[in-house]
């Protein structure tokens, strides 16, 4: 009897996933109120509050992809065909976005070109990210061990819909994260924007919860049927709570450091909520996390080194979050 | 005109690839060439190489910076063009790479920033300590992704079950019967492009008279390195023809253009290959060169790529012409090295102006030896993506179609068009202004070097 390592591969591959979703995004959120701010002095500061950390959120990206390919390569081997221009267009967004900002003081002419890349990367790389969700969501056409539909059935009103749903959610984690470091006048417009972003986003995990178990019958079993609904009446309930919570913050303007946390409160739950609806399966309707999984070889040699590489990053990036902390100020309070 | 979802996806690997190992071919080289800067500062205490390492981390700053980008765009081609590639090796290949991203991720987070940014924030030990650290992280990056392409190359330590391979023996798998030569070749490949460089860079400063003591020390120290990198790196090349020889004697039989199989073989140093007629055209040749280069014995036998189904052949003229471009590129920097050997004899080093002006158009040449050499790596394993096992037409993804690449492609192109242009003026720049005592203002690079300094409460 051979060790099942499919359950730790699932939940090492989830936090990287979540992981990515939650650091990049709320650093994507950022880029995205970029477009909105008012001048050179407002962009400087938003860029300095993400600076010092955004390449290594963005390393998760490249670690949940590997780590797909390495614990579930047949999901992988779908999924990416299914999904390949809006991963193109993210790749490309992600290039603009992140060489904008190695290029954005050293190129002090060029700064209105860079700053575009980066507000509009930003955007960009957020919506396909979003299409690549609602897409993954609905499931694709495979055959055998191969996703055999078009590379644009990915695009759908619902995934575009999705798409549009992620901006407002980065968008939430952004100004979540602008009104714990700044101050003043810039955490003022942050917490209108992050009130703006709170409604588009609870508007629209409203419509998704709504929308997918009407057109999912599976989707909709899972969660309706008895027990179930008792069981996961919870994820609604807390949802609804941290919904509240989150909006009292955003208000309240003694409070720094929580509309950042609730709204990633907010992103736990929503994660669970997709995870719920779709598990045990990867890729949908078609190959359970078991079905997709690599060699159980494969699994045990890599899995020796993750087990301790994993802790060190996490600390690692723990550590640099700690030196980093505290409000951002404009250039002028450097020495 | 029917557009190929295969050839397509190969061009656009090729593309993305082909930019993507430039920047590592840099940065593995200038961590190393740091941390040995910093390391002389540390014994000698003398402040000048410090201001030099300082200088070169700027450069390192922007190309690491690339690397990433253009990195992470990698791993999503194996997805998103080769599915069926993917699936079917993954069980091999997918440790290896995600070990790469592991180790990449473990220096990134850990002493990159220390690197870049910490030169006044921490001890100047804990700075040389961060600048071995990364130097040997880059290693780690290379290993990781040699043995990947090694094994596609050589495989071994494997079973293939329903056309899905499975792994027996990672040892085998991780020391497949090439990596230990591509590892050694290309790591000194590395460091030769990076020598190239940093001696162009220091004939541009010398001859603009400008941080001339520094520039000085780069151009002497760097010189002595390459007159010892050169020509090991032509010896280990042969060995990796050796290697190749006895591994994968299809793909070397393309890069000599030698059609039929035999003893005391001439070398071709010029030739239009035929690949329908099994010809070569316009051939000079030179007799029993041949067998005594590729076997080291004047009647050793030479395959010829008739020993193989047609079916089976690499595109010889692709392989043949880049493994010239190759070759000749390094028997090009063994001259120059000579030459700045003989020079320094002459004590005449630094103000033959000639001689530093031949320096700055020889600082690409590193860069153009590694493209084609990887050229005919890859092409000249084809028509296998895992030689001898899965082909190329097998890997790509099923559901493709022509335009769906064509588009794909075009968008790297046009989005690479930009991003390099402005990243090598960028690297020029931090040239034109030479080595200069003070370090980066607190912003540039996008990261704020001081204000990290965290602001206890919210006092201001
Ligand atoms: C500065 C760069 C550079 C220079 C000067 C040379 N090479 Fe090289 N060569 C490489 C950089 C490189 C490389 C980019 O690193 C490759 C590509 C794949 C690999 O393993 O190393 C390579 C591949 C490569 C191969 C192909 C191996 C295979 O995959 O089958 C052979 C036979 C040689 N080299 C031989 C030589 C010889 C005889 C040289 C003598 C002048 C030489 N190289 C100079
Ligand atoms: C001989 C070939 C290669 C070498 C030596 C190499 C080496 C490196 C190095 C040293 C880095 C760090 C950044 C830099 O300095 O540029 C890097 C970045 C990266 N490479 Fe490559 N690479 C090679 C090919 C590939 C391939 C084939 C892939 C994908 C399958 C890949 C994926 C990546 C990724 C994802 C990153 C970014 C990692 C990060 O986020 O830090 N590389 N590479
Ligand atoms: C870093 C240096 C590398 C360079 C410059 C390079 C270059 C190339 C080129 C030029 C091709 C196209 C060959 C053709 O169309 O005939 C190719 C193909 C390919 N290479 Fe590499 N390669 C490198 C390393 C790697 C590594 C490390 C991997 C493994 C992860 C890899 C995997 C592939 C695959 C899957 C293809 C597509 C199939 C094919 O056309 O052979 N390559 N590469």
């Amino acid at each position: 009897m051979i060790l099942d390592f499919v359950p730790m591969w699932t939940l090492i591959l989830g936090l990287a996933v979540f992981f990515y979703v939650l650091l990049d995004g709320f650093d994507l959120g950022v880029g995205i109120l970029y477009n909105f701010a008012p001048d050179t002095q407002t962009r400087n500061l938003l860029m300095n509050s993400i600076a010092p950390i955004w390449d290594g959120n963005e390393t998760w990206l490249v670690l949940g992809g590997l780590g797909l390919l390495a614990a579930f390569p047949l999901a992988f081997a779908i999924i990416l065909p299914a999904v390949y221009f809006p991963i193109l267009v993210m790749l490309l967004a992600l290039i603009f976005r992140g060489v904008a900002f190695e290029f954005r003081f050293r190129d002090a002419e060029h700064l209105t070109f860079w700053d575009r890349a980066f507000g509009c990367g930003s955007v960009v790389a957020t919506f396909a990210q979003g299409v690549v969700l609602g897409a993954f969501i609905q499931g694709f056409q495979v055959t055998g061990r191969h996703f055999t539909g078009g590379s644009l059935d990915c695009i759908t009103p619902f995934s575009l819909f999705t798409g549009i749903a992620l901006l407002f959610g980065y968008g939430l984690l952004g100004a979540g994260w602008l009104i714990l470091k700044t101050e003043g006048q810039l955490q003022a417009a942050a917490r209108k924007q992050a009130r703006l972003c709170f409604l588009g986003t609870l508007a629209a995990v409203a419509i998704v919860s709504l929308w997918t178990p009407l057109v999912d019958g599976e989707i909709a079993q899972r969660w309706f049927a008895w027990p179930n609904i008792a069981f996961l009446a919870p994820v609604p309930l807390l949802t609804a709570l941290f919904g509240v919570l989150e909006w009292r913050a955003i208000a309240d303007t003694r409070a720094d450091l929580k509309p950042f946390v609730y709204a990633v409160l907010l992103f736990i739950l929503s994660y669970l909520g997709i995870a719920i609806s779709l598990f045990p399966m990867i890729v949908p309707h078609h190959y359970s996390l078991w079905q997709a999984a690599s060699s159980p070889d494969t699994q045990i040699f890599l899995g020796i080194g993750t087990v301790f590489l994993l802790p060190v990053i996490l600390v690692y990036t723990g550590w640099s979050y700690w030196v980093f902390r505290g409000k951002v100020r404009a250039d002028t309070g450097y020495h | 005109m029917t557009l190929d979802p295969l050839i397509l996806s190969r061009l656009q690997f090729a593309w993305v690839i082909a930019w993507h190992i430039l920047l590592p071919a840099l940065t593995i080289g200038l961590a190393s060439y740091i941390a040995l800067l910093e390391g002389i500062w540390f014994v000698t205490g003398k402040e000048i190489y410090f201001r030099i390492s300082g200088f070169w981390t700027r450069i390192f700053a922007v190309a690491f910076g690339m690397g990433v980008v253009s990195g992470v765009v990698m791993p999503f081609q194996l997805g998103t063009n080769w599915s069926r590639f993917s699936d079917a090796t993954a069980n091999i290949i997918s440790p290896m790479l995600a070990y790469e991203g592991l180790t990449a991720f473990t220096l990134e987070a850990g002493f990159l920033g220390v690197l870049l940014f910490g030169r006044n924030l921490v001890p100047r030990w804990a700075h040389f300590a961060a600048a071995v650290l990364v130097a040997v992280g880059t290693l780690f990056s290379t290993f990781w992704i040699l043995v990947t392409n090694s094994w596609m190359q050589t495989p071994g330590g494997y079973k293939l079950v329903d056309g899905i391979f499975y792994p027996t023996d990672w040892m085998a798998i991780i020391f497949s019967a090439s990596f230990p030569y591509r590892f050694m070749h290309t790591v000194a490949a590395f460091y030769v492009t990076t020598g190239f460089v940093v001696i162009g860079v220091a004939a541009y400063l010398l001859r603009r008279n400008k941080s001339a003591a520094e520039a000085r020390i780069m151009l002497s120290v760097t010189l002595w390195l390459l007159t010892l990198m050169v020509p090991l790196q032509i010896f280990l090349g042969d060995l990796q023809g050796l290697n190749t020889l006895h591994h994968q004697p299809a793909k070397l039989a393309a890069i000599e253009a030698h059609w039929t199989r035999e003893a005391r073989a001439p070398l071709a140093l010029f030739a239009i290959p035929d690949q329908k007629g099994e010809k070569n055209d316009y051939e000079i040749e030179v007799p029993l060169l041949g067998s005594l280069i590729l076997t080291h014995d004047i009647n050793g036998v030479v395959p010829g790529l008739k020993d193989y189904p047609r079916e089976d052949r690499a595109p010889v003229i692709i392989p043949f012409f880049a493994f010239r471009i190759m070759v000749g590129v390094g028997f090009l920097m063994l001259g120059v090295v000579l030459l700045g050997l003989w020079l320094r004899i002459r004590k005449r080093l630094y103000d033959s102006g000639w001689f530093l002006r031949a320096l700055m158009f020889a600082a690409p040449l590193g860069f153009i030896a590694v493209v084609a050499g990887w050229t005919t790596t890859e092409v000249g394993r084809q028509p296998w993506t895992v030689y001898g096992v899965m082909r190329t037409a097998h890997s790509v993804t099923p559901s493709l179609t022509g335009w769906d690449v064509l588009v794909s492609l075009a968008g790297y192109i046009a989005v690479y068009a930009i991003m390099f242009p402005a990243g090598a003026w960028m690297v020029a720049r931090i040239v034109r202004g030479g080595v200069s005592g003070q370090v980066d203002s607190p912003i540039e690079g996008g990261r704020p070097s001081a204000p990290v300094k965290p602001v206890p409460g919210d006092a201001s």
